[in-house]
């Protein structure tokens, strides 16, 4: 029996960028296939032919061995395949039956096509049961969270009958457990013979599920693993096309004395209970725990951008009243916001614009800008950090994940900041970028900044952080010493301690 | 610019076009009598247009004109006060009233649509209700000549409301597009939860582009009081707001706030008096005056949509 999917040198040129060169791909039934690369390697093009958004130049699309010939999201669903994006698409106005057969709704015919809501909310409790989810069909989806709303997509998929079902990125906004329940359902869907494109940065995820890597580089093939040959070196290894000697940075030896201290803190969201923690210069702490920990919350609360129902926090012993973000500001304490796209940046606006945003009076003598001075403060920030654009002119939305995330922070370096927040700093970012921003993110505690990282990447913590606190419920169940810090302690304390 | 220069182009073959069916509209009187209502209009629509680029949007601006013309007219005529103090008071009775937008704006968070309707309706009804719903005036205005030179006098021979608009719109360049606090407020209009990430008081920002509104509908509320010297308060200033967000339109400003410009508006403004002057000067009935202005804002927003319409950028990755 011939594979179910068969992409065979599959070739696409955009005005001025060769997207895929000759890139080959197969998938059998019931496997998982993790397809890797940085961005910009040419996976989401790869996925958009298949998903009949693009049209290859050349090459062929195998579905069952035979030539296959895609020209639509429609064709796309003719021949069994489902897109599960990064970006959730689906209406939160609606309830989860509307969604799982929007566009498609069952009628009782006649004129005025009036919905057969009852078959619609039985198939959807039928797939929705296949999931092992218990949600009622006319739950909105609102009130459902970001990992159940997910799972109302690949229900979705499901009564579509996908037998190919790609998934781009599924677990970048999914606590632990989430992730480990989506894992499931992916190999359960396996057991089922659906064939499945896993897209992911996490390559603690790709050991766990896949069956096979297909690694993408400069929109080629880069090589292969079998399943016994997926390790995290080799991985990194094809991806980069190096060895990257040093990913993670080495943490500090000593301990350091405290800096930053947070005394107490009650958020809004959790007024009963209290947040207590404290940074050293030069140490980063790494805060961990499930999504709804509060631990965004805590951030927010710190920089001032919500109001917290009880505040002392301290800096090199002084205490802080921090009300709003400018008041954070004054005192060099800062955030990288967890979502760079609507609070970390304005994406309609130039790198200068964004970058200088915080710190426009510098080059502003007399309230008026000097845009020479913009630019070259911009330029020179950018050139220290590495960000990758033509020029400072070139729009934020235009850039990748990882540049994005270096203009958050170039906005805060020429603040020269004490106390710097970043939460989830590298979600969504490709493994070469994310190598720079933990060695920015290192050199910066170096030079005596006391960093916070909010993160949900397990591994991300384990390696990056000299402490980790770990959250549950809105308070500190504990705080782990560099060599406390596993897994399993992690998750002891985030589920409650 | 390029946003700009479209409109631009417009404009100028709107006016060829008039200028050679009809040859009086080339008369120093006609475009004199053009370039004081361009005047007196473009002083309050660049206001909107701060406040459009905030994202915001105010519909009681015309009810505020008929507010505060009878209110100036009761000053001067009826209360004896002297001119400069009747000045100052009604432009700070302006900028309360945008302050007052503004606060309910931010501070109680109720949407712009909301409240400024809701100012429209009111401020009409108020500004009937103090002058008995009689029309006011100045009279033969004598007494308050010089006020008078305002709207109908002329500097070098440029209509005073131009001359004024030019000042007014000279200080806004500079600080819509050179100073910081410009920035911030496009920075706002754009994407107010990274403006205020950035540590900048949105609110203060948006509650600020409604103060100079109301300053800027102060200074032109004297101007055409002055310019009508009859202030019937059911249909004095009505529908103005709307010529002001036209204007805005045209210029470039987007409703969703973030974008556009002095220049543009000023444009904008130019070509909805062009275009009345058109209605005017072609013997197009006057009925069908609001027709030609709706038919013509909207080929021009159609046409700039399809000019900005360029291939869709492809983003490989």
């Amino acid at each position: 029996m011939p594979p179910i999917l068969q992409m065979r040198s599959i070739e696409k040129r955009f005005p001025g960028v060769h997207a895929l060169k000759g890139v080959s791909l197969e998938v059998s039934k019931g496997e998982v296939v993790a397809l890797l690369g940085e961005n910009g390697a040419g996976k989401s093009t790869l996925m958009k032919v298949l998903g009949g958004v693009h049209q290859p130049d050349s090459g062929e699309v195998l579905i069952d061995g035979a030539p296959a010939v895609i020209r639509g999201v429609s064709d796309a669903t003719k021949y069994g395949v489902a897109f599960i994006h990064q970006e959730l698409n689906v209406l939160d106005n609606l309830d989860v039956a509307a969604n799982v057969y929007l566009g498609r709704e069952p009628t009782h015919g006649g004129p005025l096509r009036l919905l057969d809501r009852g078959r619609m909310e039985e198939d959807t409790k039928k797939h929705l049961a296949r999931l092992g989810l218990d949600i009622a069909p006319d739950t909105p989806l609102v009130r459902l969270s970001i990992a159940q709303q997910q799972m109302v997509e690949i229900a979705k998929a499901l009564s579509l009958n996908a037998r190919i079902l790609i998934m781009d990125e599924p677990t970048s906004s999914l606590t632990l457990s989430e992730t480990e329940r989506l894992l499931e359902v992916v190999k359960d869907l396996r057991e089922h013979g659906v064939a499945v494109i896993y897209i992911s940065h996490r390559l603690g995820e790709v050991k766990e599920i896949a069956d096979r890597a297909v690694v993408l580089r400069d929109g080629a093939n880069a090589g292969e693993l079998r399943r016994e040959e997926i390790t995290h070196d080799q991985m990194v290894r094809l991806m980069v096309g190096r060895d990257i000697d040093s990913f993670y940075q080495q943490p500090l030896g000593e301990k350091s004395p405290r800096y930053f201290e947070v005394e107490t803190l009650r958020t809004a969201r959790y007024p009963d209970k209290q947040v207590k923690f404290d940074v050293g210069r030069g140490e980063i702490l790494g805060l961990a725990g499930l999504v709804g920990a509060g631990r965004s919350e805590a951030a927010q609360a710190i920089f001032g951008v919500d109001a917290s129902v009880e505040s002392r926090l301290l800096l090199d012993s002084r205490p802080l009243r921090i009300r709003s973000p400018q008041d954070a500001i004054k005192y060099g304490v800062y955030l990288v916001p967890e979502d760079r796209r609507t609070a970390g940046l304005i994406v309609d606006m130039p790198i200068r614009e964004n970058v200088t945003l915080p710190a426009l009076e510098r080059y502003a003598p007399a309230g008026l800008i000097s845009f020479e001075k913009e630019k070259e403060g911009s330029k020179e920030v950018c050139q220290r950090l590495n960000v990758k654009a033509p020029t400072v002119e070139t729009k934020a939305a235009n850039l990748s994940g990882g540049n994005q995330q270096k203009v958050v922070l170039a906005k805060w370096l020429a603040l020269e900041p004490k106390v710097l927040i970043f939460d989830e700093p590298t979600r969504g970012i490709d493994v070469g970028a994310k190598a720079e921003i933990y060695e920015l993110m290192r050199k910066l505690a170096e030079s005596g900044v006391a960093i916070i990282m909010i993160s949900s990447d397990m591994e991300e913590v384990i390696n990056v952080s000299d402490r980790v606190a770990v959250m549950h419920e809105g308070r500190v169940t504990g705080v782990l010493t560099r060599e406390e810090t596993t897994e399993e302690n992690i998750m002891r304390l985030a589920v409650g301690g | 610019m390029k946003k700009e220069l479209g409109t631009f182009l417009l404009l100028v073959l709107l006016c060829v076009v008039v200028a050679i069916l009809n040859p009086r509209f080339l008369a120093p009187a006609n475009l004199q009598n053009m370039a004081r209502l361009i005047g007196m209009y473009g002083i309050f629509s660049i206001g909107l247009g701060l406040v459009i680029i905030t994202g915001g949007i105010d519909l009681s601006v015309g009810s505020v004109f008929a507010l505060l013309g009878v209110v100036m007219s009761m000053m001067l005529t009826e209360w004896g006060w002297p001119s400069a103090l009747a000045v100052v008071a009604i432009i700070g009775l302006g900028t309360a009233l945008g302050a007052l937008h503004g606060l309910l704006i931010t501070k109680v968070r109720v949407q712009p649509f909301i409240v400024t309707l809701c100012g429209l309706l009111f401020y009409r009804g108020l500004a009937r209700f103090i002058s008995n719903d009689e029309t006011k005036g100045f009279g033969t205005g004598a007494g308050f000549e010089t006020l008078k030179t305002l709207a109908t006098g002329s500097v070098l021979g440029i209509p005073t409301p131009f001359v004024l608009l030019i000042i007014i719109s000279v200080v806004m360049w500079v600080v819509l597009h050179r100073s910081v606090y410009g920035r911030y407020l496009y920075a706002v209009g754009r994407n107010e939860t990274a403006a205020r990430y950035s540590g900048i008081n949105s609110e203060k920002m948006v509650a600020s582009a409604y103060i100079i509104l109301g300053a800027l509908v102060g200074i032109a509320g004297i101007v055409f009081a002055f310019y009508t010297n009859s202030i019937s308060p059911s249909s004095h200033g009505n529908s103005f707001e709307l010529y002001g967000i036209a204007a805005a339109v045209l210029g470039g400003c987007s409703l969703r706030g973030g974008e556009g410009s002095v220049v543009g508006i000023l444009i904008g403004t130019a070509l909805l008096q062009v275009l009345q002057n058109l209605v005017n000067l072609l013997g197009i009935p006057s009925s069908l005056n609001f027709a030609v202005l709706g038919a013509v804002i909207l080929i021009g927003v159609i046409a700039d949509q399809i000019l900005q319409r360029r291939p869709a950028r492809v983003k490989p990755a």
